[in-house]
């Protein structure tokens, strides 16, 4: 609606009866959850209670909030998509943005172990560094495929899942080492990958989105069922540690510290895994940005941009999809060896359907196809949702009795409806051209196609 | 002056069901000529021009591409021998050929009639992708490229030559950073030719280039099309509405009504066909086939 149309006088009764119709609604919608209590009863039956000024106080805020939105007319407005061309300094300026973030991360652990000592800069470095890093991994990796090659995956965390179990399973059996299981995890997964491309390959959006959730579902399923390989939910513990290139990090005469000449502390070996994702995270970055530059790049994303003229001009679009798949796969297989000699231990239950949902809410949230986007989007989603277990404040407001943490979901669900709404692309949204006659110019996301639907 | 043919259609018939598209169609596209297919609304150029670049396999006959020499004899053995074609012949079946090696061997480009460009990619990104097979093999399939090895180095930059000899050509070399999708109509359909014609081809088929473009766009067209045949030396198939095209460019005319070959000829010979006349009006009555005429005439004139 344009705004010049809007009446200059406030019309009450319209504003009445759409607040009516919101409160209406948001009462219908919560009935059940905030009218009804279920108690047990002295016979310890459950009986329902009605707790309708609950229900009341909610509608009445739904109403009051619904006016007050229209007195101030605070709606979001969607902006012309051709606005978000980004001008051409600001494009320069933002070419900063990753050479100083990498600086930030490798001088990350230090900076915080030497204002924390090891005890306060563990949480910091496992929870909030490693964790962050390797989802901006997975994100990088599933980028290939959704961002670049434009075909919808929503079973990433199967490749995850593949690459933890063969380390798990590589190293537990055969007693090989994690830096040979490392490449092996990130072939196997790349196998599957294929495997996975081949049946897909005639599917696109919507019907490729669900056979990838179901061959997610499947792998989880399989590993939960295959007890005598997997040993079943209860999964596969006492997997070996990393070793820095052979010393181990233990307090014994022949551990890391020891050789060093320092002090044992658990956070060496931390510190040590920071650097270890980080540079896988990397390898993962440099070799998307690469062949997103080669020849095999600019097939993906023309694949993205329009498959039938891909055909046309003689591009072999089931190599250039599978390619895609096994690479994302690949890097997908290294993040799950990562994690399971992270852990020292994984089960099924790590490799859930939401871990697949939150790899891909990180790279649509990131701007499909840009690396800087998923990797800020990774540190507001992983980050986001870990601070929020630190809401402890709250309980100064709301009593003893509340409990900050059961909300961290709802207020991460809201974070992102209203960064869709706010940027519907992505943090980043614009492409950058992969190569130029002249200046690289960015360009605006409303020209570049989306996921195949 | 006769030419041989480079692509030569038998009997090629496409039925989707129990309709029938294209009837028994046979036709030459001779090496050298720019050969114009036209035909009322529903005739079934689109269809056959389907079944030549793969995007359809035809219920039945025979597309031989001969871009090597025509030869009946070696046309005759490939049939038999079952393969799809015969690379160092120069001869290619492309009834038997899926469309990605259709464009990848027998060098068959086409474009499209709703423009397929890489909307988010700019002007030069979709003339790269153009010659992307021989780029994917200079690169080692990506290992060297990935590790820029000074040949792939060398390679990308001839084919930025490439691409630049071409932006030239259809005057889009201060736009070539730009994305191709914020280009005006006239200049996606200049560069959706260019980009087929990235990877070299010996046939080029476009399905109505000049639909959309005004007067002077169209003579840019015509112009283009011609420097494309004697600098290149890539025959052309196209199929046209614009009349002024087909008769000022065109050195061959193949007419489908209903999805039979009507007429087949040189273009004054179709002007004066009366069952073409009679497809294009629907009509037999005198008044309008003169004037179909005289708007022919006019055409040719111009």
């Amino acid at each position: 609606m344009a705004a010049g149309a809007a009446p200059d006088r406030f019309d009450f009764v319209r504003a009445s009866k759409d607040a009516a119709l919101a409160a209406i609604i948001a009462a219908g919608l919560s009935f059940p959850i905030l009218a009804l209590r279920a108690e047990p009863d002295i016979d310890n039956r459950l009986t329902l209670q009605g707790r309708w000024s609950w229900l009341f106080i909610a509608a009445l805020i739904v109403f009051v909030g619904r006016f007050l939105l229209a007195i101030f007319d605070i709606r979001p407005r969607r902006k012309p998509a051709t606005d978000e061309a980004l001008p051409a300094s600001a494009y320069r300026a933002a070419r900063l943005i990753g050479p100083a973030g990498l600086a930030l991360l490798f001088v990350f652990p230090l900076a915080v172990f030497a204002a924390l000592g090891p005890q306060g800069s563990l949480k910091w470095i496992d929870n909030y560094g490693i964790q962050i890093l390797i989802y901006v991994m997975l994100g990088w990796g599933l980028n290939i495929v959704v961002g670049l090659a434009g075909l919808l995956d929503l079973g990433y965390v199967a490749f995850y899942a593949v690459g933890a179990y063969s380390y798990a399973l590589l190293s537990t059996t055969f007693g090989l080492s994690f830096w040979i299981c490392l490449p092996l995890a990130g072939i196997l997964a790349a196998f599957w990958g294929i495997l996975l491309g081949f049946p897909v390959l005639r599917l696109r959006g919507d019907y490729l989105a669900i056979v990838t959730m179901a061959f997610g579902e499947i792998i989880r399923i399989v590993l939960v069922n295959w007890s005598v390989v997997t040993n079943g939910d209860a999964g596969i513990s006492g997997i070996p540690r990393a070793s820095f290139f052979g010393l181990p990090f233990t307090a014994g005469p022949n551990g890391f510290a020891a050789t060093f000449g320092l002090k044992f502390s658990p956070i060496h070996r931390v510190i040590f895994l920071y650097y270890l994702i980080l540079c896988l995270a990397l390898l993962t970055n440099f070799v998307t940005v690469r062949l997103r530059r080669l020849p095999i790049g600019r097939a993906w994303e023309a694949l993205r941009e329009d498959e039938i003229a891909c055909r046309s001009l003689g591009l072999d679009t089931v190599k250039l999809k599978l390619a895609a798949f096994a690479l994302g796969a690949m890097f997908g297989g290294f993040a799950g060896a990562f994690f399971a000699v992270r852990q020292g231990f994984v089960s099924p239950s790590s490799f859930t359907f939401i871990e697949s949902a939150t790899i891909l809410a990180i790279v649509v949230l990131g701007g499909r196809g840009s690396q800087l986007g998923v990797a800020l989007a990774a540190a507001v989603i992983i980050g986001g949702s870990e601070i929020l277990r630190e809401l402890d404040f709250l309980k100064q407001i709301f009593g003893e009795d509340f409990d900050p943490t059961q909300y961290r979901m709802l207020i991460v669900g809201i974070a992102m409806v209203m960064m869709m709404n706010w940027r519907p692309r992505g943090l980043v949204a614009t492409r950058a051209p992969t190569i130029a006659l002249g200046e690289r110019h960015a360009i605006a996301g409303a020209l570049v196609k989306e996921v195949h639907g | 002056m006769h030419r041989d043919p480079l692509l030569t259609i038998e009997h090629l018939t496409m039925r989707f069901g129990g309709l029938t598209a294209v009837d028994d169609v046979s036709f030459e596209v001779r090496r050298g000529d720019i050969t114009a297919l036209i035909g009322p609304n529903g005739a079934g150029k689109t269809t056959v021009f389907n079944c030549i670049t793969g995007f359809y396999r035809p219920s039945a006959g025979r597309l031989v591409l001969s871009s090597g020499g025509f030869d009946a004899n070696a046309i005759i053995a490939l049939t038999n021998s079952g393969r799809r074609y015969s690379k160092h012949q120069g001869l290619f079946l492309l009834e038997r050929m899926p469309d990605q090696e259709i464009a990848r061997e027998a060098r068959v480009a086409r474009t499209f009639q709703n423009i397929r460009l890489f909307t988010g990619m700019t002007v030069l990104e979709n003339l790269m992708v153009g010659e992307h097979n021989p780029l994917m093999r200079a690169s080692g399939y990506s290992v060297f490229g990935l590790f820029g090895l000074p040949a792939y180095r060398r390679r990308e930059a001839q084919a930025l030559d490439h691409a630049r000899a071409w932006l030239d050509r259809i005057g889009l070399t201060a736009r070539a950073d730009d994305p191709a999708g914020a280009l005006p109509y006239g200049a996606q359909r200049r560069l959706e030719i260019a980009r087929a014609m990235m990877s070299d081809p010996t046939l080029l088929c476009l399905d109505e280039p000049a639909a959309g473009l005004n007067p002077r766009e169209s003579a840019e067209l015509n112009e283009l099309l011609r420097t494309i045949l004697d600098e290149q030396g890539t025959s052309i198939l196209l199929i046209e509405h614009d009349m002024s095209v087909v008769m000022q460019i065109s050195d061959h005319v193949i007419v489908l009504d209903y999805g039979e070959k009507i007429a087949d000829g040189r273009p004054d010979e179709i002007r004066n066909d009366a069952r073409v006349i009679a497809a294009y009006l629907g009509v037999e009555d005198e008044g309008e086939v003169e004037e179909i005429e005289a708007a022919l005439g006019a055409g040719q004139g111009r």
